[in-house]
């Protein structure tokens, strides 16, 4: 209907004097926006098919591609924006919910943007971590607080069970199904040699994964997808999700197209049948019921393993975590309105939660508050884009940090965020057989590995730079951070100084 | 304006001195001078101070508290708390010299207390942790009034000036100590405060430290959840917070206190013997906020001990002179030489690595 | 002796392996300049059918039909390698004939055609390894 007609968001622009008409780009998009014509002899386009994710130009070896915005307009307004108006027809057609895929794209503040790090002058030395041990091992899990002595007086090591982390970074979860067989084979992999973790959001562990368990965080989430015995005992730590960034307050869902067989069979599920987890998880209502989870769970391994519960930013985030650090989880992870997703509500995940950084702050300080921070790990995530927004978590007060987002991007992704599609050109947010193929985990796992270990790099030159040769030393050292354009109340919520103070 | 300490952080470069004598002999503070005396250019005359133990053997049995008053209402006030908490045997000026180079003195008092049994036992602490608490709340709460050494037969004498200058002023010759650390303070800005001035001490631990420690805010806001305040903002009060957490209320030994403060790095650790490396893993990870890094020398004193310590890359000079049953320790060579010209013995202990000396009858003189 | 081998598993058919292959033997300076307009002959190609799909090219066997069959001597082994003479080559197309993978081919300059790897054009190195995406081709000993 012509009502509904919307203009495409993007162009493809061909140059034609350099196109040898190989046609990788119809072969590589999945979308079909490319075909060869053979009466005109060229490659032509249908834009409105294209999702901007840059299969083509990247593959295209003449570089005679390119994707441009349109220029296309609706009449200038600065409150019913092209993009709201839009969204109206769409749904006017549809009569149904917006969807959106990965973190929230709009123009919030950015505080990591908004926090300088300081360095050493004079009065303490830099150190060079070229020539210095620099150390950025960290451990995350309950501190024991008192000391006990056996019957010689030696020391008993009274310790909770922890996680040790040759990086403070961490894999953030992300399910199968959610993402392909091979992004989390290229995950799995990656945090094995990088001596961390990943983590297998709510979708189960793959039978063929079993192998990087000690590598594993399991996830149970409110579909308790894939939870069984076998699978708890095979992570090295097990994370309750109740919530996430992208979506607070709801729950998921993978649609029965992408159930396949291997889906089917790691999810505990009949193949083709959506895959719903609700908002809740309908055995906890209320905190004392996350406590019997977490303690049901912790008998189920034998106090063997780490239990950690994961909350999506919200307002009252510093009391929620208050609450879950005297539930007996050994790590709070805390995930921003950044966060990504393979599918949400497009309202949600634009309009729910809190900037990772103040939730953080608060968190941190809420805990420290109360003399119960050393009681439980502090594991952000929700939009670490670099080693600086790494550092800067640290030295607000995070343990270590999930990333996710920058993980994806590392396998290839180019936030196309038309995940929900299950159409991913880079064989990373798919369960197509022809486009899983697309990311060799040989090639993904090593990108991710040098990913980790670039930010590690600029991590310790940015601590040696301030006299920091171990991360223990960075962790909530927010002196060593001052704020930049923002308000006293902003400052006094990240408890740091602005420049020049 | 210039802030006070307290109200901003103020990096600080410094020169320490020590003098223990392990058989317990005392001597008066006159070497201790001369030695620091030696190191003038460590210190830039905006804080020097001393402390000495077993100066008190007639009342060692009593809290000496020494006080800083900026006001007589601060005087006033603070005595009327110390009367509530405290039986008071014995009060009077800290006997002073009047020196051209130091100025703007506080009235400085010394009290000999003990707490009131009563007080004692409703609050159900362990003396030590009374007195403790009682100190914080003071110099957290009480304006103008400022407890600057609190322990048992040892005393702390600090002010605004070079060290040798504040030596003279407090009569150290007066006093006799088995145990004597000091410290020349060069600070990066000038507050002028007295209670800025180093030694910082609670109860018997008193610190001394050389360094800027870049590790401070994390320190800082990891041991306030135990009921400590850092009102100083300086990197010694939080080092002597530490030691007394570690050490008082968890019971850690001196030795595994070093390996939380200045903790072997991975590396290290790695390479020891398995229960070796499970005890020092152990310690690392379980105190991890309280690992201090940046530069740092650091005089632990105690009743009965002293402990000297390095941070682990030593980025801070430090060295370790002995001489029959006397040991030296200074940030520099020439302020051991200068008082003990033929020692038996001298060394740099490298980074982290304790050095502890005691009494040696356990401290039972 | 290191040979191009084929990850069938991670073959996209792309077909970028052709586009490489026939650009690096052009001794053109541009893949635009050597390819615009051309219908491509390169000494890879492509089989495919259903989703799979895999690259073909001179495997360098050990005890070559090709050079048995040769009746000029234009293919020797050279290094391991199968190597072309062209001067010697008089088209008889007996090699396209006896190998039993497809991998020579009819050339335009008059003799015939198969993968040198690269080892005599400008590169060095097989371009068809380097411009595939996926590393379902790779250049290696084994």
């Amino acid at each position: 209907m012509a009502i509904d007609f919307l203009y495409p968001q993007y162009e493809v622009v061909r140059n034609y004097d350099r196109c040898i008409a190989c046609r990788a780009c119809e072969r590589q998009c999945a979308n079909e926006v490319h075909f060869y014509d053979p009466e005109f002899e060229k490659m032509m386009v249908d834009e409105s098919k294209c999702v901007n994710c840059h299969r083509c130009v990247s593959l295209c070896p003449t570089r005679a591609l390119k994707i441009v915005k349109t220029d296309h307009t609706f009449k200038e307004n600065a409150n019913w924006t092209g993009k709201a108006i839009s969204e109206v027809y769409r749904q006017a057609g549809s009569g149904g919910v917006l969807l959106s895929s990965m973190g929230n794209p709009e123009p919030y503040p950015i505080y990591w943007d908004k926090i300088l790090i300081n360095a050493s002058q004079v009065t303490n030395p830099p150190i060079d971590p070229l020539r210095e041990p620099m150390e950025t091992k960290t451990f995350l899990g309950k501190k024991p607080g008192k000391i006990e002595r056996d019957e010689n007086g030696r020391l008993v090591p009274n310790m909770s069970p922890q996680l040790e982390l040759n990086v403070p970074i961490m894999f953030s979860a992300m399910s199968y199904g959610s993402i392909s067989y091979n992004a989390h084979e290229s995950l799995a992999r990656a945090a094995c040699a990088l001596g961390t973790y990943y983590n297998t959001g709510e979708g189960g562990l793959h039978q063929d994964f079993y192998q990087y368990g000690p590598h594993t965080i399991v996830q149970v989430a409110s579909g308790r997808f894939g939870v069984h015995k076998d699978y708890l005992e095979a992570g090295a730590a097990i994370e309750i999700k109740m919530g996430q960034g992208a979506k607070p307050g709801i729950g998921g869902h993978l649609p029965g197209h992408k159930v396949g067989p291997d889906i089917s069979k790691t999810r505990m599920i009949p193949e083709g049948t959506d895959a719903i987890s609700p908002a809740p998880h309908h055995d906890i209502y209320s905190i004392e019921d996350l406590r019997q989870l977490v303690y049901s769970l912790k008998e189920a391994t034998e106090y063997k393993k780490p239990v950690m519960v994961k909350i999506a930013a919200v307002h009252n985030v510093a009391a929620i975590a208050s609450g879950i650090a005297r539930s007996g989880a050994d790590v709070i992870c805390i995930d921003g309105y950044r966060g990504g997703t393979g599918a949400a509500p497009t309202r949600i995940r634009d309009n729910v939660g809190i900037p990772i950084e103040l939730a953080l702050a608060a968190v941190d300080q809420r805990l420290r508050d109360e003399g119960i921070r050393d009681q439980v790990s502090v594991v952000v995530g929700g939009s670490i884009r670099n080693s600086a927004d790494l550092l800067k978590a640290i030295a607000l007060g995070a343990d270590a940090c999930y990333i996710a987002t920058s993980a994806l991007l590392a396998l290839g992704c180019h936030l196309c965020r038309s995940c929900q599609t299950g159409k991913c050109n880079w064989g990373i947010a798919t369960q197509r057989p022809e486009l899983v193929k697309r990311l060799n985990p040989d090639i993904g796992s090593q990108r991710l590995i040098n990913l980790v270990t670039a930010w590690d790099h600029e991590l310790k030159e940015m601590m040696g730079g301030m006299g920091i040769n171990s991360i223990e030393a960075l962790r909530g050292n927010r002196l060593m951070l001052r704020g930049l354009g923002l308000t006293q109340k902003e400052l006094d919520i990240l408890g740091i100084k602005h420049a020049g103070e | 304006m210039l802030q006070k300490e307290g109200k901003i952080r103020i990096p600080a470069g410094c020169a320490i001195s020590g003098i223990f004598h392990k058989d317990g002999t005392r001597e008066n503070g006159t070497r201790i001078i001369d030695s620091i005396r030696t190191m003038h250019d460590r210190s830039n005359g905006l804080g020097g101070g001393f402390a000495g133990y077993g100066i008190y053997p007639e009342y060692a049995d009593f809290y000496a508290f020494h006080v800083f008053y900026d006001t007589q209402s601060a005087k006033d006030e603070c005595e009327k708390e110390l009367e509530r908490h405290f039986d008071i045997v014995n009060l009077s000026k800290i006997p002073t010299r009047r020196h051209p180079r130091i100025t703007d003195e506080p009235m400085i008092w010394r009290y000999f207390v003990t707490p009131l049994h009563t007080k004692l036992a409703a609050s159900q602490l362990d003396e030590r942790e009374f007195v403790a608490r009682f100190v914080i709340r003071i110099n957290h709460t009480l304006d103008g009034a400022y407890i600057f050494s609190s322990g048992k037969n040892m005393g702390v004498f600090k002010a605004s000036g070079f060290p040798e200058d504040v030596g003279e002023y407090y009569r150290l010759e007066d006093y006799e100590a088995y145990s004597w650390t000091c410290h020349g303070r060069y600070p990066t800005n000038t507050p002028g405060w007295w209670g800025g001035a180093h030694p910082f001490a609670l109860l018997d631990t008193t610190v001394v430290h050389n360094g800027e420690i870049s590790s401070y805010d994390a320190n800082r806001r990891f041991i306030e959840m135990f009921g400590y305040s850092c009102d100083l903002l300086t990197d010694t009060e939080v080092i002597t917070y530490i030691v007394d957490y570690l050490g008082r209320k968890l019971g850690l030994t001196l030795e595994e206190i070093s390996h939380v403060i200045a903790a072997p790095f991975w590396s290290t650790i790695e390479k020891q013997e398995p229960a070796e490396r499970e005890r020092l893993t152990y310690l690392r990870n379980a105190f991890a906020s309280l690992m201090v890094t940046g530069p740092f020398s650091i005089l632990v004193g105690y009743e009965g001990g002293l402990m000297a310590l390095n941070d682990r890359l030593k980025l801070r000079s430090m060295v370790v002179g002995e001489k029959d049953e006397t040991v030296y320790i200074a940030s520099e060579e020439c302020a051991i030489r200068v008082i003990e010209p033929g020692l038996d013995r001298i060394w740099a202990p490298r980074g982290g690595e304790a050095v502890i000396v005691s009494l040696n009858d356990g401290g039972k003189q | 002796m290191k040979r191009v081998y084929v990850n069938e598993k991670w073959c996209l058919g792309c077909h970028l392996c052709e586009y490489y292959c026939a650009f690096a033997n052009s001794g053109k300076s541009s893949m635009v300049k050597a390819l615009k307009d051309h219908k491509i002959a390169p000494r890879i190609r492509i089989e495919e059918r259903n989703n799979i799909s895999f690259a073909v090219n001179c495997r360098h066997c050990t005890d070559p039909l090709c050079v048995k069959g040769c009746i000029s001597g234009a293919l020797t082994i050279v290094d391991g390698a199968v190597q072309i003479d062209s001067d010697k080559c008089v088209g008889c197309y007996t090699c396209i004939l006896s190998c039993p993978y497809g991998a020579l081919s009819t050339s335009n300059e008059g003799a015939i055609q198969k993968c040198e790897l690269c080892a005599k054009n400008e590169f060095g190195q097989p371009m068809c390894v380097q411009g595939c995406p996926n590393k379902a081709i790779v250049y290696e000993e084994r």
